[in-house]
Order: C-alpha cells, then sequence, then structure tokens
C-alpha cells in the first residue's frame, strides 16, 4: 500500500527527529496535547515517544469516542437493550466499557440463560439500517457515539430510515462536540493556575477536521493564544505537526495551521454539516465522563426526527453516575495526569477487566499506555 | 466409524441424495440412517484399512523410531471457523492441519488422527460432502489417515452448520525434547512466513464486511516444514504455530513459560502488502491475526542461520526470517522496535479481534 508507506517511512521519521530535536530550545519546558485518540494510538504503537526530546512531552486529550462516554449513558444502551423484542446496535468498542454494577454491553450479551440482550457489533449504521429492514417486527436501536467524525453517518442513517418509513428504527444519540471539549480544557482553573497543565499546543484532530474544517479550532489561538497544528494520524503526520508546533512556540506565534492539507480545508465538508445539522441540534448539556456537565457539548435529534429519537421512543431517561472512585480517568481526560500515575493502572485495571473507560479502546490512554508503553514504568 | 461395509450387497434401498439432502435428526440417531450417512459419505471419502475394522475403536500398530523406542504425543482442536468456505480452504483442510501441525510442532511425526463432526439438522449434504472430501484429501496428501471418529446431530437453531474436533497422534523420538518453557537470553526467533494470511481470509469472506482481497488463508501441514528443520540438527528450544491470537499471543505464550522477554523488528516481520492494507482498514494489527501454516522457532543463536537455511529451502518456510532475540527481562516483555526506531510493547491480544477464526 503505497499511501501508507510513504506516511511511514523510518528514514523520514528519523530526519523529523532531528529536526525536532535541533528545533526545541534546550531547558525550555514544551507541552502538547495531542488531543484525538487516533494520534495518542500512533505515538504509542509506532514508539514516537522514543524520537522525542527530553524538553517536549505529550500530553493525552480526551478525544476518545469510548473514554468520554459517561457510565450513564452506557447504563442507558444496557437498559434499551434488556427491553424485550430490541435489537441493540452497536460499535464494537462500546461492548467493554465499564457500566454501573459490573456490568457491560458485553457482559448483558452473553447474559444469564434465557435473559440475554441481542445486542450486534456493526461496522456502520447502514449495516443497523439492515437489521431493521430484515426485522420488522424487531425494534432495532442505534447506539450512536463519537465526535464529528461518526455523526454524518447516524444522520443519513435516520434520514433514509424517515425515507424508507423504518418505523422500527431509532438511535440513541451520544453525538458529542469537538470544540467544545478543547474549551472545557482551555479554561479549566489548573490551566490558569499552571498548576496541573500548562499546555503551549494542541495537536488538532485529524478525522473530525475533516468533517468540520480548521475554522472551528480558531478561538483556540485568538482566545487563549495557544497554537493548533491539525494532522493527519499517520506517525509521520505527527512528528511533522509536532515540529511545526514547536516553531510557532519559538517564534511567539498562536496560529491554526493545517498539516493534514490532503484531507482538511478551512470550511470543512459542507454537506456533511448541512446533514448534520438538518438532523441534530445542540442539547442544554451533556455530560462527559472526564470534563462533567459541559453545556452546549452534544448534539439530540430535532423535533422532526423524533421519531426516531430512542430516548423519546423508550422509557429511558438519563441518570448521572459518579465513577469509581479511585479511578482516575477524568484526570487522564483532562491531561492532568499520566496512566501511571493512577492507582489502579495494570493492578485492578487492565485491559481485560477495565475500570475506568481510558482501559477500554486502543485509543484510550491507559490502554495505549499499557499495551504499548508499560515497559517503560519498571523500576 | 460404524460398521464395515458389506460388500456385493446394497445395503440400502434408496442412496443418499448428496445433491438436495439435507442432514436431519435421524442420521445421528442410532439408526440405519446413521449408517448410510457413514458408509455413503464419510467412509467413501475417508476410508483406509484402520476406519474400515468398523469397531469402537481403531487397532494401530505400536510406533517404530528407526529401532529407538519412541514417545506419543496427542493433540486436539476443535474448529468451529465461520464462513466454512474460504478461499484457500474449509473447515475440512483447516480440521486437518490444525491438528497435525500441533502435533508437529512438538517435534513429533503425526500418524493418526480422530475426528469428531457434530452436525446441524438442517445442513445441506452437498456442504458436508464437499468438506470431507476436501479433508480427506489434506489427510492423504499429509500422509495422515484419520482412523477413528463420530458423528452426532443437533436440532436446528442448536449448531452452526457443522463443528469438527480432530485429535491427532504422533510419535516423537527419544531425546527430542521441543518446550515453551526452555527458550533462553541470546536465542534466535524465527518466522516461516508471512503473517496475518489465514484470518485476513476469513475476514474478507464475512457477509458484512466482504470485500475483494486477493488473499488466501495459508492453511497447510507443516510437519514437513517441521522434519527439515530438525535434520539440521540445529539447537531448536522450541516450535508453537501461531494460531488465535497470532504472533503476539504465541511469543508473550512462550516468553511466559520461559521467564525471559524478546526483542523483535518490526521491519523484519512479513506481511504481504495486501494483508497489511487490510489489516489498516479493519484496524486490526497483523501481529495478532490468525495464521495457519506458520511456525514460530526459538533456536540457539548460533544456528540461526543454518535453521533459516534450511526453512527457505523449504516450499513453506520461503519467506522465513529472523524476527528478534531472546532477552533477560524479569517482566516477560515482548517488545518491538518499530520501523521508527521508537520501542514498544507487543501485547496480548485484548477482547476478541475475530471470533470464529479457526
Amino acid at each position: 500500500m503505497k499511501y501508507l508507506d510513504e506516511f511511514r517511512d523510518g528514514a523520514l521519521a528519523q530526519l523529523l527527529a532531528r529536526k525536532i530535536a535541533a528545533t526545541a530550545e534546550p531547558g525550555r519546558a514544551y507541552r502538547f496535547m495531542e488531543f484525538c485518540g487516533g494520534h495518542t494510538h500512533a505515538i504509542s504503537r509506532y514508539g514516537l515517544a522514543d524520537l522525542l526530546p527530553p524538553e517536549l512531552r505529550m500530553v493525552h486529550g480526551p478525544g476518545c469516542p469510548v473514554c468520554v462516554l459517561p457510565i450513564g449513558r452506557v447504563d442507558m444502551a444496557i437498559a434499551l437493550a434488556s427491553t424485550p423484542g430490541v435489537i441493540l446496535c452497536t460499535y464494537g468498542d462500546t461492548l467493554r466499557v465499564p457500566a454501573s454494577g459490573g456490568k457491560s454491553l458485553l457482559k448483558a450479551k452473553a447474559g444469564n440463560g434465557d435473559r440475554c440482550s441481542d445486542i450486534r457489533m456493526v461496522y456502520s449504521t447502514l449495516d443497523a439500517l439492515q437489521i431493521a429492514r430484515e426485522q420488522p417486527q424487531r425494534e432495532v436501536v442505534f447506539f450512536a457515539i463519537g465526535f464529528e467524525t461518526t455523526t454524518p453517518p447516524t444522520a443519513l442513517a435516520i434520514r433514509q430510515a424517515q425515507k424508507e418509513k423504518l418505523a422500527n428504527f431509532s438511535v440513541l444519540c451520544c453525538h458529542v462536540l469537538t470544540p467544545a471539549a478543547m474549551r472545557t480544557i482551555l479554561a479549566a482553573p489548573e490551566a490558569e493556575q499552571g498548576g496541573g497543565v500548562a499546555l503551549h499546543g494542541f495537536i488538532g484532530p485529524a478525522h473530525v477536521s475533516t468533517v468540520i474544517g480548521s475554522r472551528p479550532y480558531e478561538f483556540v489561538a485568538a482566545d487563549y493564544h495557544k497554537p493548533v497544528v491539525i494532522a493527519g494520524f499517520e506517525p509521520l503526520d505527527v512528528m511533522q505537526a509536532i515540529l511545526m508546533l514547536l516553531r510557532q512556540v519559538n517564534t511567539g506565534r498562536a496560529e491554526v495551521e493545517n498539516e493534514f492539507v490532503r484531507a482538511v480545508s478551512r470550511e470543512g465538508n459542507l454537506k456533511a454539516q448541512a446533514c448534520m445539522a438538518e438532523v441534530f441540534e445542540l442539547r442544554d448539556e451533556f455530560e462527559w465522563r472526564g470534563l462533567g456537565v459541559v453545556p452546549h457539548s452534544a448534539l439530540k435529534l430535532r423535533a422532526a426526527y423524533a421519531a426516531f429519537d430512542a430516548e423519546r421512543r423508550f422509557d429511558v431517561a438519563y441518570r448521572s453516575v459518579p465513577d469509581q472512585p479511585a479511578c482516575e480517568c477524568g484526570a487522564i481526560l483532562r491531561g492532568l495526569k499520566r496512566p501511571q500515575a493512577c492507582r489502579l493502572f495494570g493492578t485492578v485495571c487492565t485491559p481485560e477487566n477495565p475500570v475506568g473507560s481510558c482501559m477500554v479502546s486502543s485509543e484510550g490512554a491507559c490502554a495505549a499506555h499499557y499495551s504499548y508503553g508499560r515497559y517503560k514504568d519498571r523500576h | 466409524m460404524g460398521a464395515a461395509q458389506e460388500k456385493g450387497r446394497k445395503a440400502y434401498a434408496r442412496q443418499l441424495d448428496l445433491l438436495h439432502g439435507r442432514v436431519d435428526l435421524t442420521h445421528g440417531s442410532g439408526g440405519r440412517a446413521m449408517v448410510q450417512l457413514i458408509h455413503e459419505l464419510f467412509a467413501r471419502h475417508l476410508g483406509n484399512e484402520y476406519l474400515a475394522q468398523g469397531d469402537d475403536g481403531a487397532v494401530l500398530p505400536a510406533p517404530v523410531m528407526a529401532g529407538a523406542r519412541g514417545r506419543l504425543v496427542m493433540s486436539t482442536d476443535c474448529h468451529v471457523v465461520s464462513p466454512l468456505f474460504f478461499p484457500g480452504g474449509d473447515i475440512g483442510s483447516l480440521a486437518v492441519h490444525g491438528t497435525i501441525n500441533d502435533v508437529a510442532v512438538m517435534g513429533a511425526t503425526p500418524l493418526y488422527l480422530a475426528a469428531g463432526f457434530i452436525l446441524e439438522e438442517g445442513f445441506a449434504l452437498q456442504d458436508l460432502d464437499r468438506i470431507v472430501a476436501s479433508m480427506a484429501n489434506a489427510a492423504r496428501a499429509a500422509g495422515v489417515p484419520v482412523v477413528t471418529g463420530d458423528t452426532k446431530v443437533v436440532e436446528r437453531g442448536k449448531g452452526d452448520g457443522l463443528f469438527i474436533t480432530t485429535t491427532g497422534v504422533g510419535v516423537l523420538p527419544e531425546g527430542l525434547q521441543l518446550a515453551g518453557r526452555l527458550a533462553r537470553p541470546g536465542d534466535a526467533v524465527l518466522l516461516s512466513g508471512s503473517i496475518g494470511d489465514h484470518g485476513v481470509a476469513i475476514m474478507s469472506q464475512r457477509e458484512n464486511l466482504r470485500f475483494d482481497a486477493p488473499i488466501a488463508s495459508d492453511t497447510a501441514a507443516l510437519h514437513g516444514l517441521v522434519a527439515a528443520m530438525l535434520a539440521t540438527k540445529a539447537q531448536i528450544r522450541c516450535l508453537r504455530d501461531p494460531t488465535r491470537g497470532g504472533l503476539a499471543a504465541t511469543l508473550n505464550e512462550i516468553a511466559a513459560q520461559s521467564d525471559v522477554g524478546m526483542m523483535l523488528q518490526e521491519q523484519a516481520i512479513p506481511v504481504k502488502p495486501v494483508v497489511a492494507a487490510a489489516c489498516e482498514l479493519l484496524g486490526l494489527d497483523p501481529l495478532c491475526v490468525a495464521n495457519e501454516g506458520k511456525l514460530v522457532a526459538i533456536c540457539a543463536g548460533a544456528d540461526a542461520p543454518r535453521l533459516l537455511a534450511a526453512m527457505r529451502a523449504h516450499p513453506l518456510g520461503r519467506d522465513a526470517a529472523e524476527i528478534g532475540e531472546v532477552v533477560a527481562d524479569v517482566h516477560r516483555f515482548v517488545q518491538l522496535t518499530t520501523a521508527f526506531g521508537g520501542r514498544r510493547i507487543v501485547d496480548w491480544l485484548t477482547g476478541e479481534q475475530l471470533p470464529r477464526i479457526c
């Protein structure tokens, strides 16, 4: 695959590593947050941290869809799945997210004798639609999670269901918005005090930005004077973005730059945006794991599509559930703590038995560090 | 596998309808229909002198290893692969190869197989015929006959078409010992060829995921390759076939058993471009994807070049490579130097990457 080889060229990476080392000013501390789990994964998988100079530290951000999913939302999905007649369709990553009372969708699927729920892993919203077409006597609910990347496919599925008058299809909408999360991190008191996290710049989302464009991040530079470099998910993209951030910081600039020019424009994908806007509207507030309740940070179905809204169609209400007290996912998602600083990391909490959501997906900071980097922690 | 064929007399009024017939509950009930299925389908393909004994078990000659006393090696493997037919093979050939390989990587010469079939009511006899024929071909090519077997039928909805369990027996020469606990620092890690072919071939056929990847399963019997490797007299500590969980699981198993770590070189691990591309699309790590015709060898570092040359001289080891070394590590980490020069852990697969792969 020529395209992949080009962005994973070891020799080029070494060249970039040398440039980064030469650009980082000795004695100065640089802390950059990679917002997206895709970047976290690339950094861990390719061992990029080993190529960076000691002055530079990457801080993992909250951009992992399953990591920011609060327990209460998974509880809702489990409640829906256990409703007689319901088939719950979901992306594979959500299956292992811990819910209340030691439950998860995976455990609900395995069930207990005849009381197992019908939960199906799908690769696309189209698969869920197809199940609804084939089983008109069943209620098919799609558990819709993710940032702006996965939102347009959900919107399209809802439009298609309306067009086909698929009366047995609905969506539990948990789509969240990237810029709102960035604003929350930047506005956090810890950042203002400079105690917890002094971030000097952001690696901006790759796939999210293909949809929303680079314009929505401009407030980060304008209001908070932090540079943003939007970067692709390939390891060379990440290295190049780090170099671009260093150059901005060294010269005192704070701009939104775009490394991912092969896919991202300032305006983004207008068709996808229009489709989202037609089907969804802003929620007044939404609880995120780690960030708490954030106003105007998530989407719900518009009244015109209420028939496809599982929250209106079924008797399920959101109930906030506190995280396990010793779990540090919240602080890790805000970039305040590293995974290895959590007392549960690697002991009680492992990818096989995750306590917190960051240990679930390979994009989660804890799972990435556990699976790829924990050899560095040994004493 | 039931009574011997009575010669010179037509046993059943009407032959099995292999074109349109389906498995029904009588095929497992112990009556005439079951005997007919065994004769006209299983025995027709798999038939050999031991199966023809028609008793509850096969009476086999004691193995002789060039005059010396050998030890028996026995292994069993269940096969539930979905779909049953895939590019490069089917559940029948897979069931033969899988068990032969488990016996072979112990250093033993595989001699005999036993096969158990769990059939679901309604399964097409045509498909069963095709699968048993493929099994017979694989067994014949490997020179390892199926000498005894069993068939059961479960009601519709209680199985998924067909499950096959095979058990293999082989003979291991006195003095030869291959085991996962024998790896030690300084040993070399060799791999017989490219990884991930089987898993990606299966994935490419999944109903909700069909894509046209020109990739076939690597399913193959490895005992010939193993014999060629043993003939070099290289100091081999351990052989293992990286099936479910892929290369990552196999190396972690050996590291845990031997209380050592490993350091691999990403660039040395062969992955076909089409497999790499498919894994990229599906979000899979080739290191965790199943293989059915590959083996890993841990051998004394000094013997690695000799052993590698012998592997490459065999058709099933053409793309063999030295991919890393065994190192001392109390944490028993399997680590990898990436193509970028960074380091990372190669961890066990978490959860279920690909269900029902073999």
